[in-house]
């Protein structure tokens, strides 16, 4: 089914028309070209267990990888799109259908396995997640963070006092001075969410899971989403609320077992995925 | 679920026809996503991003004792323990000290200097296939992490090296201007150790066995390093080839570890140092330190496939 879209020769049409006006030229950001991702995951083929079999492997270097006891995922197959200056892509799909995977392609974190993504300048994942130490006071995670998404000690020293004021760590006391691991859950995805957010990008790829924190931090977020929207060049955003889609998004892919189902204006496709879904 | 693989999409793609893409990439100046910079462009990302490097690796070594009671007490205390112990084995119950003078000092400043290269390297194999959330997270040159494990342990070693300090003047070595010799030494271990780390880096990312098989490499080249024994006077008395004295004495580690010696210990004498000791130690720094390098730089698209 992709190959019918990849070999597509329609002009480039109505599908993201709505997004910029006629006549205005659009300028492409990424451009992904029969993109394949592929996971390769030691040690689930049978006779794993026995050492022989684990010596075997090594020993016979030219085997196939099924017979060495990888396993191939095929997580994306073959997608290809345009994504233009200035649009709001929503990636919808069921679980497991690739939609973070290719993400993670986009922005130049995961190997593809084949096809091409060209990029203008660097796109960026929301999240510091992996970053942080939880040992650490969330203060000092502010820095870190800060600095593994590469801003400098200048950029950040100005920010601080912002990042914490927007994550609201201290409206219940001095929690920044104490280590991360004694917050609660909701408290770190907040501190966490303020500190990825600190940074403006160009392309912007958001994946779900925003919707932590209570009522009154999810307003906050959703809030500066919408400002890094208009400093963004691009957005993409992974979630599995509809509305949060509609919300935000003009244009938007479908991907479903890895394959790109639907390519088109947020409500044509969401129509669609909510008749497949059985919403 | 058939009507996934059945049903044709309803709506015509966006997607560029193929072959065009390329083009039209080329035409707005987009670049491929997740390339290998050039060298040069590689070496500026990662000095754009020291202050990461650094914060990173000080970060660990703080989160390392965060839970403990003594805190950062364990930093100075876990390599004095170690130098008990190895004491106790070596010094006491097999008398290795014997033609060793200042066997203590001897003995804790092989054990030291041993310990950041051998920390060094098992942190090396673990730096990118143990980090894979954040090199799946985040955009830096990949180069980073292995580097940053490495200061990690310099920091490490600076503790010990107060520790040292302190077993040196209690077993009488007097201080001395040749003290200073240390930075300079230590500067190009820490080369060494930083190459070394960034090609078992390259290797544990591909092959994560690598991490199980390292205590072993590490172990065998502990012993023939001298760290708990004198090369120079097992040398003298032994009838061994003489292409297995020249192996054993310019050894990147037992170079390290005598020249740290010769610098420390006033009964450490220069000729106790191989010959071209310095050039020996600068030969590996830099061996391993720009080849190390270069070797990691040709893989860096590649990390993040898990």
């Amino acid at each position: 089914m992709a190959d019918i879209i990849a070999q597509d020769t329609q002009p480039q049409d109505s599908a993201a028309g709505a997004a910029s006006a006629a006549g205005a030229e659009r300028v492409p950001t990424v451009v992904a070209d029969r993109v394949d991702i592929v996971y390769r995951v030691n040690g689930t083929g049978a006779g794993r267990g026995s050492a022989t079999a684990a010596l075997n492997r090594i020993l016979r270097r030219k085997q196939s990888e099924k017979a060495a006891g990888v396993r191939r995922v095929h997580a994306v197959k073959c997608v290809s799109f345009t994504a233009y200056r200035g649009e709001a892509i929503g990636l919808i799909g069921t679980n497991g259908s690739g939609k973070s995977t290719l993400l993670k392609a986009v922005a130049g974190l995961l190997p593809v396995e084949s096809g091409k993504i060209y990029t203008d300048g660097q796109p960026s994942l929301l999240g510091v997640n992996a970053a942080l130490m939880n040992d650490l006071t969330g203060e000092r995670n502010v820095y870190l963070g800060g600095l593994a998404m590469g801003m400098s000690r200048e950029q950040i020293k100005e920010r601080y006092q912002e990042i914490v004021d927007f994550s609201g760590i201290n409206e219940k006391g001095d929690f920044i001075t104490l280590p991360m691991r004694t917050y609660s859950s909701g408290m770190s995805a907040r501190l966490r969410f303020s500190i990825a957010a600190a940074k403006d990008h160009d392309v912007l790829m958001i994946d779900e899971a925003l919707a932590t924190g209570d009522r009154s931090f999810q307003k906050r977020s959703e809030a500066r989403i919408r400002e890094l929207r208009k400093t963004a060049g691009t957005v993409f955003l992974v979630s599995h609320n509809n509305k949060s889609i509609r919300d935000t998004c003009d244009r938007v892919l479908w991907l479903e077992r890895g394959e790109l189902r639907m390519d088109g204006p947020t409500e044509d496709v969401l129509k669609e995925y909510e008749k497949f879904t059985g919403k | 679920m058939s009507q996934v693989l059945n049903t044709p999409p309803p709506t015509a793609s966006s997607a560029s026809p193929t072959g065009d893409a390329a083009a039209l990439a080329a035409r707005y100046g987009l670049t491929v996503s997740g390339a290998r910079p050039s060298l040069p462009a590689y070496v500026r990302q990662l000095w754009e991003r020291r202050h990461f490097i650094t914060a990173f690796a000080t970060a660990k070594l703080t989160a390392q004792y965060s839970q403990a009671k003594l805190g950062q007490v364990w930093q100075v205390m876990t390599p004095l323990l170690n130098a008990a112990v190895y004491y106790f084995i070596f010094g006491v119950l097999l008398g290795t000290k014997h033609g060793v003078p200042d066997f203590v000092p001897f003995l804790v400043t092989g054990v030291f200097i041993w310990t950041f290269t051998q920390s060094s390297i098992m942190a090396g194999t673990r730096a990118i296939s143990g980090s894979l959330g954040l090199v799946r997270a985040l955009h830096f040159p990949r180069a980073a992490l292995p580097v940053s494990y490495a200061i990690q342990q310099l920091q490490q070693l600076l503790f010990s090296m107060a520790a040292l300090v302190v077993i040196l003047l209690c077993f009488g070595v007097p201080v001395s201007a040749s003290w200073l010799l240390v930075v300079p030494v230590l500067t190009l271990q820490f080369l060494f150790n930083a190459g070394v780390a960034m090609v078992v880096a390259r290797m544990g990312a591909k092959t994560p066995d690598i991490a199980q098989l390292m205590p072993f490499l590490l172990r065998t080249w502990m012993y023939v390093s001298g760290v708990m024994w004198s090369i120079a006077a097992t040398v003298k008395n032994s009838h061994m080839p003489h292409w297995a004295e020249v192996a054993l004495e310019s050894n990147p580690a037992a170079v390290y570890i005598d020249l740290t010696r010769f610098a420390l210990i006033d009964s450490f004498h220069a000729h106790q140092l191989p010959h071209h000791v310095w050039a020996l130690a600068i030969g590996w720094a830099l061996l391993a330190g720009v080849g190390g390098f270069i070797y990691f730089w040709k893989a860096e698209e590649t990390y993040g496939r898990g």
